[in-house]
């Protein structure tokens, strides 16, 4: 096959239970080169199960994650994050008393040379053009040598994104990004994914309640219910899927 | 901050070159002390301040370290020998003491390390052949260098004082590399750490290993200082000490260990004056101090600062509501 249309990310009937609940119930799709794919559905749907098996934070039960076309479902977070999976949280999760700029360097500082080699290395590890890039992109220039904890919700939310992409990943997992954040930055977190997914023809799977956001923001959607794929399509197939609208959109 | 950090050093170090040297045996013998302890707690300080792994058994690495070089003096085998042997000793065994920490963290970390302390402890004072048992080794030899005699208490304290001078760069260096970041990350937040790629395995190992060096080389300049060494010196009693002392000073300040030594070596020497009571005053101290300042003396400036910024923050609060209140008020 073409390299250039391999998928870049593929699962295999994927499947994961806790017990007897069967979390994810045979989950296949394929996101491809420079894609942002779209993952909805109500609570208790898998979405967050699905996600942490893609992170290496879970073993699936059964079924497979190919990146790159190369097996990578029992791979833990630090493999996946070292071939190229970069992703955020639910939560907040920036290093509090760490400057802005000391959180995106540390977010990339591990992907060049040994462990050794950085111990000898210059503090910023010859990241700091990179890191000032997207400082001035996600617009927190004012508050580069702030300590991240002293930041507004907002602010740090950027800087919890913009960690993400430092190491400059093919795939970045977003998970409710804009939980937590207020209407007006919504449309710039939009804004920013947007542009980072031309120019690095980055491809994301954001899981998103903001309905708005994920049908303006994603090529692709897939809708979960109950752990199975109920659809996966353009945001105007799924906006016009019956079957969606009564399960899920409401009409 | 950073001018802050070089003035207060150079003082520091100022005030160690010239103090002693106006002082008598007993000053300088605790002088000598105090910069052991800085050098043991720097290397606590990485470990619990900086890579946020909670250790109680530091003095175990610091008799590790006293004990190597007495054993092999005895032997005949040079201090300048003796001294990196027991380095490397530390670093290997603090490896080891390390994997506890990937299972385990906090308090229940704190009692594997403690576990840990007990059994070298237990070592020290049981193996008499090796050890000399509950009667210590005596008569430990102060070495030579280059041919000059470092017998004397001033000479030997110049020569601790060079080994923190130097310990200390080379911390500073480490914390100022890749290195330091990826410790402060793993102590934040160690699961955020590893989705960026970082190491959490080998940081936390080598906080342990490198910690332990320090607590290593500590001990054996301390065992050549007091010429003597039982098992009494490093039991738990002294890695709480030790574990006291970075908390006060101020865990993940750089010079926390310098100031924190102070109040565990030369505080109690103040104190003597209060006599039977010098314990009971001691503590208290060491109570107020956690109750005000649960980030140790050296978070003052940050705390001053941050009341700094919220007084001004509510001053400009204020200001705004009060351009705001004549548009209001006229309708009020």
């Amino acid at each position: 096959m073409n390299p250039m249309n391999q998928p870049l990310l593929q699962v295999r009937g994927l499947k994961k239970a806790y017990g007897a609940i069967q979390a994810v119930g045979g989950v296949s799709f394929d996101v491809r080169p420079g894609e942002i794919f779209g993952v909805i559905g109500p609570n208790g749907s898998g979405k967050t199960t699905l996600f942490n098996s893609m992170l290496g934070q879970i073993t699936p039960d059964e079924g497979q994650i190919l990146l790159h076309g190369q097996d990578v479902s029992r791979l833990g977070p630090l493999e996946l994050n070292r071939r190229g999976v970069g992703r955020t949280f639910q939560t907040l999760q920036v290093f509090g008393k760490m400057s802005v700029r000391d959180n995106l360097i540390v977010a990339a500082q591990e992907h060049r040379g040994s462990l050794l080699s950085r111990m000898f290395a210059p503090g910023d590890s010859g990241l700091g053009a990179r890191a000032d890039a997207l400082i001035d992109q996600f617009h927190i220039r004012h508050v580069a040598h702030k300590k991240a904890g002293e930041l507004s919700y907002g602010q740090q939310k950027l800087v919890d994104i913009a960690m993400a992409f430092m190491s400059e990943p093919d795939l970045v997992l977003l998970d409710e990004p804009c939980a937590g954040v207020n209407p007006s930055l919504v449309g710039g977190i939009s804004t920013l994914l947007k542009q980072l997914n031309q120019s690095r023809r980055g491809s994301f799977v954001v899981i998103e309640h903001n309905m708005d956001f994920v049908m303006d923001l994603c090529h692709r959607i897939m809708v979960m219910v109950e752990g199975q794929v109920m659809a996966i399509g353009t945001p105007a197939e799924i906006r016009a899927n019956k079957q969606v609208l009564d399960a899920y959109l409401g009409s | 901050m950073k001018k802050a950090h070089v003035i207060l050093g150079i003082a520091a170090l100022a005030a160690m070159l010239v103090v002693p040297g106006l002082l008598k045996n007993y000053g300088i013998h605790l002088f000598t002390t105090w910069l052991v302890f800085i050098i043991a707690t720097m290397g606590l300080n990485l470990t619990v301040g900086y890579a946020g792994q909670k250790s109680l058994g530091h003095a175990a690495f610091f008799g590790i370290g006293a004990y190597t070089v007495a054993i092999l003096l005895k032997a005949g085998i040079s201090f300048w020998i003796g001294l990196p042997a027991a380095a490397l000793l530390c670093f290997g065994v603090g490896l080891l003491l390390g994997f506890p920490a990937l299972r385990v963290q906090t308090i229940y970390l704190a009692f594997a390390t403690l576990g840990f302390n007990t059994a070298l402890w237990l070592v020290m004072r049981n193996e008499e052949w090796l050890t000399g048992g509950t009667f210590g080794i005596n008569n430990i030899a102060r070495p030579g260098l280059f041919g000059f005699s470092l017998d004397g208490n001033l000479a030997y304290y110049y020569l601790v004082l060079a080994f923190a001078v130097v310990l200390g760069a080379l911390l500073w260096g480490l914390l100022r590399s890749p290195w330091g970041k990826a410790f402060t990350a793993l102590r934040d937040n160690p699961i955020r750490a590893e989705s960026l790629g970082v190491d959490i395995r080998s940081y936390t190992l080598m906080s342990f290993a490198i910690g332990a060096v320090y607590a290593g080389i500590a001990g054996g300049l301390y065992a050549s200082q007091v010429q003597f060494i039982d098992p009494a010196t490093f039991t738990v009693g002294s890695s709480i000490m030790m574990y006291l002392m970075v908390v006060v000073g101020g865990p993940g300040y750089f010079f926390g260990p310098l100031l924190g030594s102070a109040v565990g070596v030369i505080l109690p020497e103040w104190l003597r004056f209060a006599q039977a009571w010098y314990l009971f005053v001691f503590g208290a101290a060491v109570v107020l101090l956690m109750i005000w300042l649960p980030d140790g003396l050296l978070s003052v400036p940050e705390r001053l600062r941050a009341r700094r910024q919220s007084r001004e923050e509510s001053a400009a609060r204020a200001a705004r509501a009060a351009t705001h209140t004549p548009s209001n008020g006229g309708q009020a």
